[in-house]
């Protein structure tokens, strides 16, 4: 029960976030698809190299639990693939439709059915999946670090300064 | 880019984004979660789906994986719609609107015509999403914050996808 009421709290603290910085909006979330408008880009990167820092961090002390999806190249890429041409199409995605909903934009009801069909279609045809298409390309828990074999914390810093140039480049653009 | 900023009551975007970052690591610290938001309309697509066929979710084996029931995750995307309203009633920035602006310019103001889009794009999308493991929620923020390959492969492909969707509907449009 605890844990439900924090995923509430986390999720409106995350939603406000979002909506503050416009980012749960069709024409931002097409724009940067366009190179017209990169706001949803820098709020992503910001949160990622804030995150990133703070997760590694925590995580020398033992006091985080990693966990992230092992690579599966063509289920990661085929899907991105796909999620890619929906999101193209739709203009919001899973986490922030809602908050395109919660700011009135309506349209974002025809994603969220959608995407629950969507989910549907995925379990029903997923034992034939598993059978044929999941599992090629499989390489197992891998990071960046593992495997070009450096330290994290230099490929935490490369990632940083990269992220650094690139929003320079947006704010010379205007984007 | 002043012009743009001059939207009342928005955030910056490296701001917000940032703030974002140290939700997730207070998350991640506090209750072990990181963001995601997919499986969650797996979930949701399980509940729906019991109410009207019982016996077939219960057979499909990525409902067993997948339990249909609240969780964190859930509660965090119910969650996210929630924080956005309180943001958006309160910077007077809510507004009802079925057909985003940059669609209008393009394809007019129809809501059906942009209610039908939206929802082949959410099937399209969250079945890539199932597909790849994740959405730029999963593989996005929590996997590339914890420098997995797997999340960064993923978040490659969603903007190539993307990026590709938008050239082929909006070619030889407004700009």
């Amino acid at each position: 029960m605890e844990l439900l009421i924090m995923g509430l709290i986390t999720g409106m603290l995350f939603g406000f976030l979002l909506q503050k910085a416009r980012v749960v909006r069709y024409d931002k979330q097409i724009g940067a698809l366009r190179f017209q408008d990169m706001t949803i880009v820098k709020f992503m990167f910001s949160a990622i190299i804030v995150g990133m820092v703070g997760i590694h961090f925590f995580d020398i002390f033992g006091l985080v639990q990693l966990l992230y999806k092992p690579v599966v190249l063509g289920e990661n890429i085929a899907g991105g693939l796909l999620f890619g041409l929906g999101w193209g199409l739709l203009g919001y995605c899973p986490g922030t439709q809602g908050g395109a909903l919660g700011e009135g934009r309506w349209d974002a009801v025809w994603g969220i059915l959608g995407m629950i069909v969507g989910a549907g279609l995925y379990a029903e045809i997923y034992p034939f999946l598993m059978k044929r298409v999941l599992g090629w390309g499989y390489y197992g828990q891998l990071t960046i670090p593992q495997l070009i074999g450096v330290n994290r914390w230099i490929v935490i810093i490369v990632f940083i300064a990269g992220v650094f140039g690139l929003f320079r480049w947006f704010e010379k653009k205007g984007l | 880019m002043e012009l743009k900023n001059r939207d009342t009551g928005s955030w910056s975007p490296y701001i917000a984004g940032g703030l974002s970052g140290l939700v997730i690591i207070v998350s991640v610290l506090w209750t072990g979660q990181f963001f995601g938001a997919s499986t969650s309309f797996v979930r949701s697509a399980g509940m729906l789906g019991k109410a009207f066929e019982p016996e077939r979710v219960e057979q499909l084996e990525y409902f067993i994986r997948y339990l249909p029931k609240f969780d964190w995750q859930l509660m965090f995307v119910i969650g996210i719609c929630v924080g956005s309203l309180i943001a958006a009633v309160w910077s007077g920035s809510f507004k009802w609107q079925g057909v985003p602006d940059m669609w209008a310019e393009r394809f007019g103001t129809s809501s059906l015509k942009r209610g039908i889009v939206a929802f082949i794009g959410g099937i399209i999308a969250m079945f890539g999403a199932r597909l790849a493991g994740g959405c730029p929620s999963g593989h996005g923020l929590s996997g590339v914050s914890q420098l997995a390959v797997s999340g960064l492969i993923a978040m490659i492909f969603f903007f190539v996808g993307g990026i590709i969707m938008t050239r082929l509907i909006y070619c030889g449009g407004n700009k």
